[in-house]
Formats: structure tokens, sequence, C-alpha cells
């Protein structure tokens, strides 16, 4: 938990002592948050979300810049979620750090409730941006990290992308402009899960090889396991310094519904809704802790 | 008052994308004699006026620095100007990211790239987060003339203003544009803020100190019809009244700057103290002003009533007058148009 008072003194992005024990627990509460919620709308993006838990724990728990006392606090870290579907596994972060009340979220999706399937930064707090339409998420940073060097800031802006949506246009004009305004404060981070609705991404619209587009667009590139803490925390650690420079990318290879053996890499889980029995049996699969992956996307 | 002189309709294009006009030197013509001087486009030069007082102002443009004048802005305020080149998409979406860290970001380009090419950024991240993002469309309509359909905005008025929260106004001429953008600061939300060709003939000599969005303005006054216009077609409309009155006819002029929100109280003035209403735009005559207005009077006492503007169909080519002459959108047409309307009446 973030226990600094003084959100100027938050200290190095990575000075937060957290073990890896606490962050797969964190991790879990991800997945079995998103579970219970998704059965209160009676539908969720189980698979999605369950890809990214490791890297929302990493992010969340022991990177960001962030104060939940002071949500709106302008020298923090931005994070934009560009795979908007994967919010229900966001929310109950933010509410454990303290954003919010957790028990809100007992009204999930319901009639008039903050929390859609897709966030709403009007909403939400400690929503950065909404998001929802695929695409759109690393403009939103080009401008966050062209806003922090106009105002002289020192944040870094952290922009989450699905693997489908780099089939959207939108995205390489953003990866273009990012490297031509040499914004090393925005860092990508790919959830290459491998899987998008219709099937493979390198079967609907294929976007390998990644590492070298987004090297041949002028960007830092690191790829790593997104399931292992120590891959992603040590790349963290050793971004570049914000300001001018090579924007940063990390694909975090994953898999998708990665926790749940039913789920990985199978495509009818990217929206879902569990029935009880199988409620109860995933609840205490992942109660059980991570089992090595059943299923790796071939990349 | 000089009509063809300084009607839109007249004005050659030469300058479009170099924007070389009529704020630096005049240029010369083919046979060496000053071409008539045009109107300044006062985009760029009001903008850093504004920033030198108002640290949130950013302006981003997609490769027309030159042609809407924003290199004015630039060449005052460099570290405050981004140009993204020719990718609108990511200018906007990018805009609305600035503005949700607290700037307040003009983001300059053709209406057509811009209204119709950017519609779900401008929706969904600009409109939907509430966030104070300022569309700068300039060349509406047909004023692209012979450049096409691609380059032309005939739909983006019925676009922007379906669009929840999102405040839609149309510039007369450059003083119009003086007040709407600086009104635009203290005004929460996004603005869709739709120009003419920039240089468009003088209606205000002053920027209207009384400006408010939302809240018409009544230009002239008349018994016998109203005409509402907005944009580019408010000088026209204002000369073709000059003409009606040489017919014995009094017309109420009104501009309509504001789109969404609507001045529903002025039409519904205008229809019970003159009568008839005539609506005038450079754009579909389906959804737009006309459209517009007519969604008030449909629950008003039945009048005389007709849209114009163009009809729902691409533009021919050819120069911008002969465009605004075919679809009898210059102070002529108008006029004539309005004669129609009073003998059905």
């Amino acid at each position: 938990m973030v226990e600094d008072s003084n959100p100027r003194d938050l200290g190095p992005r990575h000075g937060r002592n957290v073990s890896p024990e606490f962050l797969a627990d964190r991790a879990m509460f991800v997945r079995t948050e998103t579970v219970r919620l998704a059965r209160i709308a009676g539908a969720g993006h189980y698979s999605s979300t369950f890809s990214a838990a490791e890297l929302f724990a990493a992010l969340y728990y022991a990177h960001l810049r962030i104060n939940p006392a002071e949500p709106k606090w302008p020298d923090r870290d931005r994070f934009v979620l560009s795979k908007g579907h994967a919010a229900i596994g966001l929310y109950p972060v933010l509410a454990d750090l303290g954003f919010f009340d957790p028990k809100l979220l007992d009204q999930y999706t319901r009639f008039g409730s903050p929390f859609g399937d897709h966030p709403d930064m009007k909403k939400v707090l400690g929503i950065d941006f909404s998001s929802g339409s695929l695409g759109h998420g690393l403009s939103v940073g080009v401008g966050m990290a062209l806003a922090a060097r106009v105002q002289q800031r020192g944040n870094r802006v952290y922009c989450m992308l699905g693997d489908g949506e780099l089939a959207e246009g939108q995205i390489w004009e953003a990866a273009m402009s990012a490297a031509h305004f040499r914004l090393a404060s925005l860092v990508a981070i790919v959830d290459r899960n491998g899987l998008c609705i219709d099937g493979h991404t390198e079967e609907v619209m294929g976007i390998e090889p990644l590492q070298d587009r987004f090297a041949g667009f002028g960007w830092q590139v690191s790829r790593i396991d997104g399931h292992d803490f120590g891959q992603i925390l040590s790349t963290l650690d050793n971004l570049a310094p914000p300001g001018r420079g090579k924007p940063q990318v990390i694909i975090a290879d994953t898999v998708k519904g990665r926790g749940v053996a039913m789920m990985e890499g199978v495509l009818n889980w990217h929206v879902g809704n569990l029935e009880s029995a199988d409620y109860d049996a995933v609840m205490a699969e992942l109660g059980a802790g991570l089992k090595p992956a059943v299923w790796e996307h071939p990349t | 008052m000089s009509v063809k002189s300084s009607d839109p309709t007249s004005q050659d294009q030469s300058d479009l994308f170099t924007g070389d006009g009529a704020s630096h030197k005049p240029k010369q013509s083919v046979q060496g004699t000053p071409a008539k001087a045009m109107p300044a486009f006062i985009l760029g030069e009001e903008l850093a006026d504004l920033a030198d007082h108002d640290s949130r102002i950013v302006v981003v443009t997609a490769d027309l620095a030159s042609a809407n004048r924003t290199v004015d802005f630039r060449a005052r305020h460099p570290d405050r100007f981004f140009d993204f080149g020719i990718a609108e998409k990511n200018m906007v979406t990018a805009a609305a990211g600035m503005a949700a860290c607290g700037h307040i970001p003009f983001a300059a380009t053709f209406a057509s790239f811009l209204g119709i090419l950017c519609a779900e950024q401008i929706r969904t991240d600009c409109a939907y987060p509430n966030l104070p993002v300022r569309l700068v469309a300039h060349h509406s309509g047909i004023s692209m003339g012979f450049y096409g359909t691609s380059h032309h905005a005939l739909e983006d008025l019925a676009m922007m203003r379906t669009i929840a929260g999102l405040t839609v106004v149309c510039a007369a001429d450059a003083n119009a544009l003086r007040s709407i953008l600086r009104a635009s600061l203290n005004h929460p939300g996004s603005i869709y803020i739709r120009l003419g060709r920039g240089r468009d003939p003088v209606v205000y000599d002053a920027p209207p100190a009384d400006f408010a969005f939302g809240k018409a303005i009544r230009l002239r006054d008349g018994a016998d019809l109203t005409i509402i216009a907005t944009g580019a077609e408010v000088y026209p409309a204002l000369t073709a009244s000059e003409k009606l009155l040489a017919q014995g006819v009094t017309a109420r002029v009104i501009d309509m700057h504001t789109i969404s929100p609507l001045d529903k109280a002025e039409i519904r003035a205008a229809a019970a103290e003159t009568g008839a209403i005539l609506t005038v735009e450079e754009h579909n005559i389906t959804g737009g002003l006309g459209s517009a207005v007519a969604e008030v009077l449909v629950e008003c006492d039945r009048i005389p009533f007709a849209r114009h503007g163009v009809p729902d169909e691409f533009a021919p080519i050819g120069p911008p007058a002969a465009l605004y002459a075919h679809y009898r959108l210059d102070s002529d047409g108008i006029a004539s148009r309005a004669m129609e309307l009073l003998r059905r009446a």
C-alpha cells in the first residue's frame, strides 16, 4: 500500500518495499475481484484482464508515482488503460489503494453506477482517461506527455495497450508522433496475450514482428514475460529517465485467461459469464495460487 | 455597401495553402498590379495574444500551419505549438490528453478533416470526458471550391450538433472569431468552431462585445421576414437584406453563430414578430442550421419557412464563386430565395 503522506516525497519509482509474495497476492486479487464483479454484471472481460493482472499489480503497488490521498496531484504519473475492457480488474486495485470506497464496487455496472465495463474518468477517481474505443489510448498518452513537457513536470505517462488494438491505424500515428516529439516520458505496455476476439492476432491481423515495428518507429523496445514480477519490475526500474529521448515500449508476453486453466488461450472467454458451479470452482482454483500456464501463444 | 467586390463568392483561392494573404504584403496579380487586399486570417495572432496572458493555451495543427496561420502562434510561443503532420485523429486525441492535464488546446485543420474525419475522436475523447478542447474547423462548406468533395464539409454541423455537450459555433468573420476565441477560455466542455476561409468579408467592425455562446446576434431588424444565417453566409445574408429593401421588403437578419445549444427564444421571437423565416447555411440542408431551426418551429404556430443551403448531393467541381452562385448562396440568390418564400406566404 502507498503510505506516503507527502506526495512530493514518494521516493524512487521502484522504492516501495513490497515483496514478490505481496504482489502475487494482489495479482490474484485482481483476478478474484474480476470474477466477483463479472457475476454482478452477468458478463465480463475475464481473460484479457487475467493476462494483465501481474502488470496491474506491479504498476500500481510497486511502481507508479501516485497518491490516492491526492488523486488529482498534477505531478502524478498518468496511467491510460487503452484496452479499456480490462477496467474490471483495475477498479478493485484503485479501491484497494484508497481512491474510493470498495463497497461502491458492489453496484458494479448496475443502473447509475460509476463503474461500467469501460472506464469513465469523470465518474471514477484514479482513472486518468476514459477509454473503450480501441486505438485511442496511445494518442492520449502523447498529449499527456506533451503536457508534462510544456508544464515542466517530471512525471511519466504509462499506456497499456492490447495487442489486438495494434491493428488500429491511430496507434501508429501516435507511435510516430511520440518518437518525433522525443517523448521519453511515454511508456507503452503491450499486453501481448495473443488473442483478439476472432482468433489469434497473427491469423486475424498480424502484428509481428512487433519489436521490429516499434523499433522502426523510433521506440526503445523491451520484451518480457508479463507474468514474471522479476522481469516486470526490473524493466520498469530500468526505464530511461523522462525527458527528451526515445519513447519506450514494454512488450509483455502474456497468456490470455492466465490463472484459470479452462480459460487459458480459449477464445470464448474474451467475454463470458461463469455459472454458479463454475464460479465456485474458478474461485477455488484462483485461491490455490498460480500454477504453470497450460497454454502459451506462439510468437 | 459594395456587394460584388467583397462577396466571398468572388474571392480566389490562391492563398489557400501558403496562407500568404493580406496579413502580410499584398500579392501581385498576373498583370503586375497589387491584388485586392483580403482580410487577415487572425487565428494565430489572436491565440498568441491570448496565450501571452494564459498559460493553459496550446495550439496543434496537422500540416496546415501556414494555411490557418497558426504559424503566427508558433513564432511567438514555439514551446506551446505542435504540428502533428497529416494525422488528424492523433492530433485530436492528443489534444484531449493535453486538456486532461490542464491545458486548453486549440486544434486547427480543414473542417472536412476535423468534423468529418475525426468525428469519433471529437465525440469520445473530447466531448464525452467534457474536456476543454477547441476544435477549429476552417474552410467550411464549399469554400474550397474546385478542390472537390474530399475537401468540402457539408455534413459537419449535422454530425457535431448531435454530440451531447459539444458547443458548436460558427464565426461570421475575423472579429466574430476573436470574440469566440476569447469567450472560449471561460467556457466549459469542448467547442467546435467552424470558420469559412478565415479571410471572410467584414460583418463586425469590432469584436461583438456582448458575445455569448448560445445567444444569437440580431444584426438588422425588419418586419416582413427573418433571415437566420450562420458562418460565412451571414455576410451575404446582410447584403441580401439590402437588396430586399430596394424591393420594399424589410428583413430581420440574425447571426445564429451557435448551432448547439441553439437560441430557441430568438427563433420563436422571429417567428412571432416577422411571420416568415429563411435559414441560410453553406451546409447540406439535412441536419444543419435549417434542420435545427425547423425542430424549434415545428413546435410553434405554423409560418412560412424555408431552408436554404446545399441540397442532399455532393457539389460539382468549380471555383468557389461558381459554386456559391450555383447553390444561390450569394446575396442575389438569398434575396431571390427570400422573395420566393414571401410569395408563398
